[in-house]
C-alpha cells in the first residue's frame, strides 16, 4: 500500500491516462493518506484561474476561496455560480425533457420514462454550456440541494490543515 | 438430519467418536443446559437470561460508545496474528459452508445464481463474520435473533442445543418472504455462545400467484406462507409437524425440501467450525474475538469514511412506479390504483465518520407487495455499503453500529403494519437507495478517490415469474434469476459493467440457458445485449440484456412481469443520463410452431422496439406496452415473452465521450446507430451492411471526425438557445404548481401522501415554491379515498416488547442532534406530525381491513 502515490500517477488519474489494471490496483489497495491534497494540487495547476481550490465539488465544479471567509462555487471555465453553501443549480441554465419527442432523442420508444410521471432536468453551465447534472424527478419536484460539505470540520478535524485562502495561495 | 449419521461427522472431535449417541457433543450440551435451567439459571453467559445479557450489551454499548463496552481491542492489539488467524479461519469456513452446501440445492436460483449466504452471530444476534452471497441477510437474520430474544423464546419454545428455527417474516427480520432463514444456536458448557444462520431464496412461497415474488396481492395474506421465527425441530431432528406442513404451502415442495437441507448443511458446517475454533483457542478467546470483531468493524467503517469522504449533508430523491390501475386478477378492488414510490434520501456524515440516513418525506405504504420493513431497509443499505465503503472481509454488524436510520413509521419504508404486503420489497428498496450511491460518490469525488465513484445501481428487473403444470406434468413455479445480471452504473474512470451483476447479489450471474431450460418450460429463442439500456454519458452505464423465451409443453400456465416502466430510478451523475426504463412485450396465439416446421424466420430479439422487426416475424396477438408490471395471465405453448434486464446509469456529459468509443458502442450492441447523433453528437456512416461484430447488431460503421466536431460545436450552441435560466423556469413552474395545473392525479396523490406523512416535507415543498401555508393539491374522490383508507388503517406492530435500543429508526442521533437529522429545511420533530390528517402517530380506532 502506498502511503502516497507519485505525483505523476495522480496526474494520470486526473487526466484519465491510467490503465484498467492500475485503476484496479488503486481500488484494491488501502487508500493513500494524501490523495485529497495531491488531487487538489494537480487540479489547481489544470485550471486557468488563480482562486485557491478549497474542495473539488463535482465534475467541473469547485469550491474556491475568494477571501478568508468567502467561498464560492466555480466552474473550471471560470464561471462563478454562488456562495459555497447555496445551490449552484439555481444559477444554472436548465432544459427540461418532458415530452415524448424529447425523450426519443436519448432513448428508444417505450424505453424512457413517461413524461407525465417523470421529467429530466438538464443543468448547464452558463459559461461553457457543459452539461453538469441531469436529474430525473416527478414533475413539480423542488430542486434538491445535493451536497453541503462541512468544510471547516473537514480541514480542522479530519486532515488538520488550514483552509486555503488567496493569501496562502500567493505566498 | 438422519440419526444414522456417524457422530464424528457432526462433532468434528475425536473424543466423541466412540459414542453411541448421534450428535454426542450436542447431547452433552443439552444435558448441561437442562441442568442450568433446573437450577434457575439462564442460557446466557454466567447464568444470565438471554434478554438480560442483551440488555446489558445494549447498555454498555450506549454508555461507552463502543460495542459491548470494548474500548480496547486487547486480543487484536496484543496478539494481532492470532486475531487475524481466528477471524480468517471463521470467514473461510463460512465461505466454505456456502460453496459446499449450495451443491445440495436443486434450484438454479441457489446453484447457479448463488442466492444463499451464511453468517455467524453473537448470542445477542450481532453478526461477527459472514460468507459471500446475498449478504443483505446478515442483518435481517440478526433482527430475527433479536426478535426471539425480545419475545422470550428462551422461556417458550426454549432455545437449546440442537434446536432448529426458521424465519421468513419480514416484520421480524427479512426483506421478503421468499428468503427463508434457518438459525441454529451453538452452545459451549451450557452457555449460548453463537448462532449459525443461513438464508436462501426459494422458488415459490405459496402466494396467491405462482413464483417467489407474486405481484397481484394487496396485503400480507396474499404474499405466501409466513413463518415467524418458528422452532421446527430439536436435537437436530425436524419435527413431523413441520415436515408435514411446509411442503404443502408451496408449489415446489421438492425444491424447498432440498433448500432446507442446503441451509442445515451450511449451519452444521459452521457449528463444527466454531467448535474446532474453541477447541484450538479456548472459549474465552472465542468470546473475545466475537466482541472485538464487531467493535473492529464499527471503527473500521468510521475510519474508512473519514479517509474517503467529506463530513456534511448529502441529499437526493428517487422514484419508481407500480401501476395497478386496470390490472386484472387483483385480490382486492381497492388495490386497483397506481402507486409511485417517493424516497427522499438524506445522508448526514458526522464528524466522527458515522452515518445518519433519513427517509423523512417518504410517502405512505400501499396495497401492493413493494412495502419495506426496517430490517429490509437496513439490510439493503448494509449490503450496498459492503460493496463500497467496506470492500474487505471485515464485514459484520460493526457497520450497522455506525449507522443511524430514520425511517418514518407508516411510510412504505417502515409500515409498522403486519397487514402490508412485501413480496417484492426490493422494487422500492433498490430504487430508494439509488441516491445513496451518489452521496458516496460525491464524497469520493471531493476527496480525489475517483476510482471509487459510481453513478449508482438501482432497479433490477424484469422478473420473469409464473407457474402452472410444467413439461413434466407437475405443478411448478418459476422465477428466472437472470435479473442477477444487469448493467451496472458508470464509474468515473470507466463505463459501467455490461450485463454483469445485481447489487443485492455480489456474486450474481445470469445462469446457463440450458440449466434454466431444465427447470423452466420456457425455451430460449435468443439472448442478446440490449442496446440503449445503459444511460448515456461520458462514461456510459453498463448495458442490460434480453432473453426471448417461448413456452412449451405446459397447461394452466401463468406468467407475469415485474419492473419499472413509467419511471427510471437509476439516476445519472455529473451530467450522465438515467438508465432506460422498462416495457412489456409478449405474443400469444402465435404461428411460431408453423414457423419452426416450415423453417421460417421467427423473432429472437427485440433490439430496437421501434424497428418493427419483432412484429414482422410473428403472427399473433402481440402485447407491446410501456409499463413494467403485469399481474399473472395465461400463456400457452408457442406464446412468447421478452425478459428485458435493465442497464445502469451514465456519468458525465455525453458530449465529452470520445467519439471512437461511440463507434465501439454501436459495434458492441450498446448503442443504436441513430442515437450516436442524438445522444452523443457523433456522426457515423455505415460502410458495410454485412459485417458482424460483438453483438446481434449487423453492419460496420465509421466515424466522421470532421462532421462530429462540427456537430458538437452546433450542439453546444443549441444548448444555449434551448435552455433558460433556472430563475425564469422557476417562475413558470411555480405558477403551474400553485394553480394546480398539468400535474396528473398519480403525481399529485404522491405529493399529498408525503405531505400528510411529513410536516418537514410539506414545509420544504411549500417554502421552495413559495406556496401558501395551507396549500394542498386537489385530488379526485377516488384518490382521497385511497389515502384515507391507508392512513386510517393505523399501525399493527410486530415487536411487542423490544429492548430499549431496538427501535433504531426512532430517536436516531445523539442528544445534541435534532431527533430527525437535518432533514429538509424546517424545524424538526417527528412528534409534530400528529394531527387530523397525519395519523401515523396516533393509530386510528377504525377497524382494519383484515382480509385479502
Amino acid at each position: 500500500m502506498p502511503e502516497s502515490y507519485p505525483r505523476e500517477h495522480i496526474e494520470d488519474l486526473v487526466d484519465d491516462n491510467l490503465e484498467w489494471s492500475e485503476l484496479h490496483n488503486m481500488m484494491s489497495d488501502f487508500k493513500d493518506a494524501d490523495r485529497f491534497q495531491q488531487v487538489r494540487d494537480v487540479l489547481q495547476e489544470r485550471v486557468d484561474w488563480d482562486d485557491p481550490i478549497v474542495i473539488p465539488y463535482a465534475d467541473h465544479l469547485y469550491v474556491v476561496a475568494k477571501s478568508d471567509d468567502r467561498w464560492v462555487i466555480k466552474c473550471d471555465c471560470g464561471h462563478e455560480f454562488c456562495e459555497h453553501d447555496e445551490n449552484w443549480k439555481h444559477d444554472a441554465l436548465i432544459n427540461v425533457r418532458d415530452t415524448e419527442e424529447e425523450y426519443l432523442e436519448i432513448y428508444p420508444e417505450d424505453m424512457h420514462p413517461h413524461p407525465d410521471y417523470m421529467e429530466l432536468r438538464e443543468y448547464f453551465c452558463p459559461g461553457c454550456q457543459t452539461l453538469l447534472e441531469v436529474t430525473n424527478v416527478m414533475p413539480g419536484y423542488p430542486i434538491i440541494h445535493e451536497f453541503e460539505p462541512d468544510i471547516e470540520t473537514f480541514y480542522e478535524d479530519w486532515i488538520g490543515e488550514p483552509i486555503p485562502t488567496p493569501e496562502t495561495q500567493s505566498a | 438430519m438422519s440419526s444414522e449419521q456417524h457422530p464424528s461427522d457432526a462433532s468434528g472431535e475425536k473424543e466423541y467418536e466412540q459414542s453411541e449417541e448421534s450428535f454426542p457433543r450436542m447431547q452433552e450440551e443439552k444435558r448441561k443446559v437442562q441442568t442450568k435451567l433446573e437450577n434457575g439459571e439462564g442460557i446466557g453467559w454466567e447464568g444470565q437470561s438471554l434478554r438480560e445479557q442483551f440488555e446489558d450489551l445494549e447498555e454498555k454499548t450506549e454508555k461507552t460508545g463502543h460495542y459491548a463496552g470494548f474500548e480496547k481491542l486487547s486480543l487484536k492489539d496484543e496478539n494481532p496474528i492470532e486475531y487475524e488467524q481466528m477471524f480468517a479461519q471463521l470467514r473461510g469456513e463460512l465461505v466454505n459452508a456456502r460453496e459446499t452446501s449450495k451443491e445440495v440445492a436443486a434450484t438454479p436460483i441457489v446453484e447457479q445464481e448463488g442466492e444463499l449466504c451464511y453468517g455467524l452471530f453473537t448470542p445477542e444476534g450481532d453478526s461477527i463474520a459472514i460468507s459471500t452471497g446475498i449478504i443483505v441477510h446478515i442483518h435481517t437474520m440478526s433482527e430475527a435473533i433479536k426478535y426471539m430474544i425480545n419475545h422470550d423464546y428462551e422461556e417458550s419454545p426454549g432455545i437449546e442445543p440442537g434446536d432448529i428455527f426458521v424465519n421468513n417474516d419480514t416484520h421480524v427480520g427479512n426483506v421478503h418472504p421468499c428468503d427463508i432463514a434457518t438459525l441454529i444456536p451453538i452452545f459451549h458448557e451450557g452457555e449460548l455462545i453463537a448462532w449459525a444462520g443461513g438464508v436462501n431464496h426459494v422458488i415459490d412461497t405459496g402466494a396467491v400467484g405462482p413464483g417467489s415474488m407474486n405481484v397481484s396481492q394487496a396485503s400480507r395474506f396474499g404474499d405466501g406462507a409466513y413463518y415467524t421465527a418458528r422452532k421446527i425441530g430439536e436435537e437436530l431432528e425436524i419435527y413431523n409437524s413441520w415436515k408435514n406442513d411446509f411442503p404443502d404451502k408451496t408449489r415446489t415442495p421438492d425444491f424447498l425440501k432440498l433448500d432446507e437441507r442446503t441451509r442445515m448443511t451450511g449451519c452444521l458446517m459452521i457449528r463444527n467450525a466454531v467448535n474446532d475454533l474453541i477447541d484450538d483457542y479456548g472459549i474465552e478467546k472465542f468470546k473475545q474475538l466475537s466482541r472485538e470483531a464487531i467493535e473492529d468493524g464499527r471503527r473500521g467503517f468510521r475510519s474508512r469514511i473519514q479517509k474517503t469522504m467529506l463530513p456534511g449533508t448529502y441529499r437526493g430523491a428517487s422514484f419508481v412506479d407500480a401501476l395497478y390501475e386496470g390490472q386484472k386478477n387483483l385480490s382486492r378492488a381497492y388495490a386497483s390504483e397506481n402507486h409511485l414510490m417517493h424516497a427522499p434520501s438524506e445522508l448526514h456524515v458526522r464528524e466522527d465518520g458515522s452515518f445518519q440516513v433519513s427517509f423523512e418525506g417518504a410517502n405512505k405504504w400501499g396495497w401492493h407487495p413493494y412495502n419495506c420493513t426496517p430490517a429490509a431497509i437496513q439490510g439493503g443499505i448494509w449490503v450496498m455499503l459492503t460493496q463500497t465503503v467496506i470492500p474487505n472481509k471485515l464485514v459484520n454488524d460493526g457497520a450497522y453500529y455506525s449507522c443511524d436510520f430514520h425511517l418514518p413509521e407508516g411510510s412504505w419504508a417502515n409500515t409498522q403494519n403486519t397487514e402490508t404486503a412485501h413480496a417484492y420489497a426490493w422494487h422500492f428498496l433498490v430504487s430508494a437507495w439509488a441516491p445513496l450511491w451518489q452521496h458516496l460518490s460525491r464524497g469520493y469525488f471531493s476527496r480525489g478517490f475517483r476510482e471509487e465513484i459510481n453513478s449508482g445501481n438501482a432497479n433490477t428487473s424484469n422478473w420473469l415469474q409464473g407457474g402452472g403444470i410444467d413439461q413434466f406434468d407437475k405443478l411448478h413455479a418459476v422465477n428466472s434469476f437472470e435479473a442477477a445480471c444487469e448493467g451496472t452504473g458508470a464509474r468515473y474512470v470507466d463505463d459501467g459493467e455490461p450485463h454483469a451483476a445485481a447489487i443485492w447479489n455480489p456474486e450474481g450471474d445470469m445462469g446457463d440457458a440450458e440449466v434454466w431450460e431444465m427447470t423452466e418450460p420456457l425455451p430460449f429463442l435468443g439472448r442478446n445485449v440490449k442496446p440503449n439500456t445503459g444511460g448515456a454519458g461520458r462514461r456510459t452505464g453498463g448495458a442490460g440484456f434480453e432473453s426471448m423465451r417461448t413456452i412449451k409443453d405446459v397447461s394452466r400456465w401463468l406468467l407475469y412481469e415485474m419492473g419499472n416502466g413509467y419511471m427510471s430510478s437509476d439516476s445519472g451523475l455529473f451530467g450522465g443520463y438515467p438508465a432506460a426504463s422498462g416495457y412489456i412485450l409478449n405474443a400469444q396465439d402465435t404461428d411460431l410452431k408453423e414457423r419452426f416446421e416450415n423453417g421460417e424466420d421467427y423473432p429472437q430479439s427485440d433490439l430496437d422496439p421501434e424497428s418493427g422487426d419483432f412484429e414482422s416475424k410473428i403472427e399473433g396477438e402481440v402485447t407491446r406496452r410501456p409499463e413494467g408490471i403485469s399481474t399473472p395471465k395465461e400463456f400457452d405453448d408457442y406464446d412468447m415473452y421478452l425478459n428485458y434486464l435493465r442497464g445502469g446509469s451514465g456519468l458525465g456529459d455525453p458530449l465529452e465521450r470520445e467519439p471512437e468509443k461511440v463507434v465501439e458502442d454501436i459495434h458492441d450492441g450498446y448503442v443504436l446507430p441513430r442515437h450516436a447523433k442524438d445522444a452523443y453528437a457523433v456522426v457515423v456512416n455505415k460502410v458495410d451492411d454485412e459485417a458482424k461484430h460483438n453483438s446481434a447488431v449487423q453492419g460496420e460503421w465509421e466515424l466522421d471526425e470532421e462532421a462530429t466536431e462540427e456537430l458538437r460545436e452546433e450542439r453546444m450552441e443549441e444548448r444555449e438557445e434551448r435552455a433558460q435560466p433556472v430563475s425564469e423556469w422557476y417562475e413558470d413552474e411555480r405558477l403551474r404548481i400553485r394553480d394546480d395545473e398539468d400535474l396528473i392525479e398519480d403525481v399529485k396523490k404522491t405529493y399529498e401522501s408525503s405531505m400528510r406523512m411529513s410536516k418537514q416535507f410539506t414545509d420544504f415543498y411549500c417554502d421552495f415554491w413559495e406556496l401558501p401555508d395551507d396549500f394542498r393539491f386537489s385530488l379526485s374522490e377516488d384518490a382521497e379515498k385511497s389515502l384515507e383508507n391507508r392512513f386510517k388503517t393505523g399501525m399493527k406492530k410486530k415487536w411487542k416488547n423490544p429492548t430499549k435500543s431496538h427501535e433504531t429508526w426512532l430517536g436516531v442521533g445523539r442528544d445534541d442532534e435534532p431527533e430527525v437529522p437535518y432533514t429538509w429545511t424546517s424545524e424538526r420533530s417527528i412528534q409534530d406530525l400528529s394531527g387530523p390528517d397525519a395519523s401515523f402517530e396516533t393509530p386510528s380506532k377504525e377497524p382494519a381491513t383484515d382480509d385479502d
